[in-house]
């Protein structure tokens, strides 16, 4: 048990690792680099600057050097915990990130525990009565669910809460709390304001996992411990609960860890309907302006918690199923 | 046979059928049998005659489509004071407290997949002691002192560690072992064993039943054995029902069933099991044709067919009835109708 763990660790620091490279090599990819593209936006608007200014702006920023020192350089700074600077804001990129991160760890999971707890319900539900009125119901809805752009459900959320609550649907904060130091009432105000994207994000998702809870339960049902249940005499309830649900649970803990980047990601478009400050905007406009240390940042923070998430979910597996626990 | 005035459990021309889509599927089209106290009533025939639609319409398990449309199923239970009383299962509810009340307690079951029959995510402790809280009503641990006991009952060595173990670290036999001591753990009147030896290898098949006569010995439970296997009926059964098409064509005495048996499909299958006094390098006789298609019935006697004996005009219109053809022996076959 304990060697499956460390197994498992050190696999997620190698896969760290090579998401570094990965990060790195995808932000180096489009030709030319960040100063280019700033000198290109000068030039533009009327106030070109000359090749010594230029090149003295590679020098700063080290992009005059080889690929690997500045891979090597960079890993250096974020090692020890300097990100760089965002130079499309001429600010560190700490400082960017740091309330965004946070509120995007928050939004996704937010979505990710609304989707489990609509998601696992109806799954059960319509596995247990399937074909009946209400699995057709759920299954309907599922797939409007999965079908309908997120982002247009925002809008139209947008629009009608607008049109007839009068209301504005959008950001995360009321106007006086946005720029103002957390308290108890700016939580509050949070609150309120996450329930909508919550539902927006979580949407798709909510149909994709009630689809999965239904398949695996269905699977499930039809296995002889679950006679074997029945025939001890329990309650239909506790047979379906005690057993097949909990085993149709297995794919759903192993999924933690890809579900979370697969909200941010999803979110970008969401997030600029929606105003949301999350990083899923930000990543977007750090990679069109090639800022580098920003949008390296970005992924590589997606990365880890997205492997970070998956050592979670081993965890999970091996807490929840005895095979994998005594035989790992 | 030995046994009390009054079987512990009737069956009265139970019809089990499953509405599928394509059409109604009869798993069990009128069968009618007595299980006695301290009996081993073997249930035989081929794949898909009715036998463990049979044994899941008595629990009252039979998954939909299926349902119990006619006949009744009589449990005659013992009071603590020495009366019995008598309930038709066919009219209780599926998933009411009585009927959970007699699953588990007054009926166990066990039957042939030894390797899924358990649930992998507990442990054999947990889940035998579960049948034993909900219907002895004993502390948590009382329930694992009796789990512990009837492991070691069942033959299963070093139970007090067997019983934090879960069912893939055990050997199928060891498995189907514990399947039996949980299936007796409430010491139930009634044990259903639907084909409890079949996913097991030959020594421990053997091993398996005489644990079986050994706890039936001690405890004067009832047995209703569900096999395909004759070999194991000879061995182990006191009386037989012969099923075919979810129709009971044959019931008896064991003795008389193999050596005196009367319907043409019993006869077909006796002669079709591997004999040590055969001549060698003859062909095994086999019955004739195949098992009808579930949606595609014969009319009249569903075996006619594949009988040897058929009167046509008379067997491919009409169903005959069990007759009794010899002293507590039955068959259902034309060629025994007095008025024939």
């Amino acid at each position: 048990m304990l060697s499956y763990i460390l197994r498992r660790f050190l696999l997620a620091i190698v896969t760290v690792w090579a998401i570094t490279v990965l990060a790195f090599v995808i932000i180096q990819l489009p030709p030319g680099d960040f100063v280019t593209i700033y000198i290109n936006a000068l030039q533009s608007s009327g106030s070109p600057i000359s090749y010594g200014q230029a090149e003295a702006m590679r020098a700063q920023y080290g992009l005059d050097q080889p690929m690997y020192i500045q891979y090597l350089k960079w890993m250096g700074m974020m090692l020890q915990g300097d990100f760089g600077m965002a130079l499309a804001w001429n600010k560190p990129v700490k400082e960017i990130i740091g309330d965004r991160l946070t509120l995007t760890m928050v939004v996704s999971i937010a979505a990710i525990l609304l989707t489990w707890t609509v998601a696992l319900p109806i799954g059960i539900y319509s596995a247990v009565r399937q074909y009946s009125l209400g699995d057709y119901v759920f299954t309907f809805i599922g797939f409007i669910g999965i079908a309908v752009p997120n982002f247009m459900l925002a809008l139209i959320l947008m629009y009608v809460g607008y049109k007839y609550f009068n209301m504005s649907i959008g950001g995360l904060f009321s106007p006086q709390y946005a720029e103002a130091p957390w308290s108890l009432a700016k939580v509050l105000d949070l609150l309120q304001h996450l329930i909508l994207p919550a539902l927006i994000l979580g949407l798709a998702g909510t149909a994709q996992l009630i689809r999965i809870m239904r398949a695996n339960l269905l699977d499930e049902l039809r296995k002889p411990y679950v006679v074997t249940a029945r025939a001890k005499g329990l309650s239909e309830t506790r047979v379906i609960l005690k057993y097949p649900v909990r085993a149709a649970l297995n794919p759903f803990a192993s999924t933690i860890g890809y579900y979370f980047p697969y909200v941010v990601s999803g979110s970008i478009v969401v997030s600029l309907v929606l105003s949301l400050p999350t990083v899923g905007p930000l990543l977007l406009t750090a990679l069109v302006a090639q800022d580098m240390f920003l949008a390296g940042t970005i992924v590589l923070m997606l990365g880890v918690m997205t492997v970070i998430g998956t050592f979670v979910s081993d965890l999970i597996l091996m807490w929840i199923d005895p095979r994998i626990r005594m035989e790992g | 046979m030995e046994h009390g005035p009054e079987p512990i459990l009737s069956v009265r021309n139970l019809k089990t059928y499953f509405f599928q889509d394509e059409g109604i599927v009869h798993a069990v089209d009128g069968a009618t049998f007595d299980l006695y106290r301290g009996q081993t009533l073997g249930i035989v025939g081929e794949s898909g005659c009715g036998k463990s639609v049979t044994a899941r319409s008595v629990l009252r398990i039979v998954e939909r489509p299926g349902r119990i449309v006619e006949g009744e199923i009589i449990l005659r239970r013992e009071q603590p004071n020495g009366q019995t009383d008598e309930i038709d299962l066919t009219k209780l509810n599926p998933d009411g407290a009585l009927m959970r009340a007699i699953r588990g307690k007054d009926i166990g079951l066990i039957f042939q997949e030894p390797m899924t029959s358990f649930s992998a995510h507990y442990t054999i402790g947990n889940q035998i002691t579960e049948a034993i809280r909900l219907h002895l009503k004993l502390s948590k641990a009382e329930a694992r002192a009796r789990a512990i006991e009837m492991l070691r009952l069942v033959g299963i060595p070093k139970p007090e560690r067997r019983v934090d173990e879960y069912s893939f670290q055990l050997s199928g036999g060891l498995r189907q072992r514990a399947m039996i001591a949980m299936a007796l753990a409430c010491d139930p009147g009634i044990l259903i064993a639907d084909e409890p030896t079949t996913a097991l290898d030959v020594t421990t098949q053997a091993q398996i039943l005489a644990l079986l006569e050994r706890l039936q010995r001690e405890r004067g439970m009832a047995i209703m054995l569900i096999t395909h296997n004759l070999g194991v009926v000879a061995e182990m059964c006191d009386a037989v029902v012969v099923m075919y098409l979810g129709r009971v064509v044959e019931k008896g005495p064991v003795r008389q069933i193999f050596h005196n048996a009367r319907h043409p499909y019993t006869q077909a299958l006796l002669r079709s099991i591997p004999s040590i006094e055969a001549a060698p390098r003859v062909k095994l006789p086999t019955i004739t044709g195949s098992i009808p298609h579930p949606y595609k019935r014969p009319k009249g006697c569903p075996f006619h067919p594949r009988c040897a004996h058929v009167m046509p005009g008379l067997c491919d219109v009409q169903t005959p009835a069990l007759q009794p053809v010899a002293e507590h022996q039955e068959a259902s076959c034309f060629l025994y109708h007095p008025s024939q």
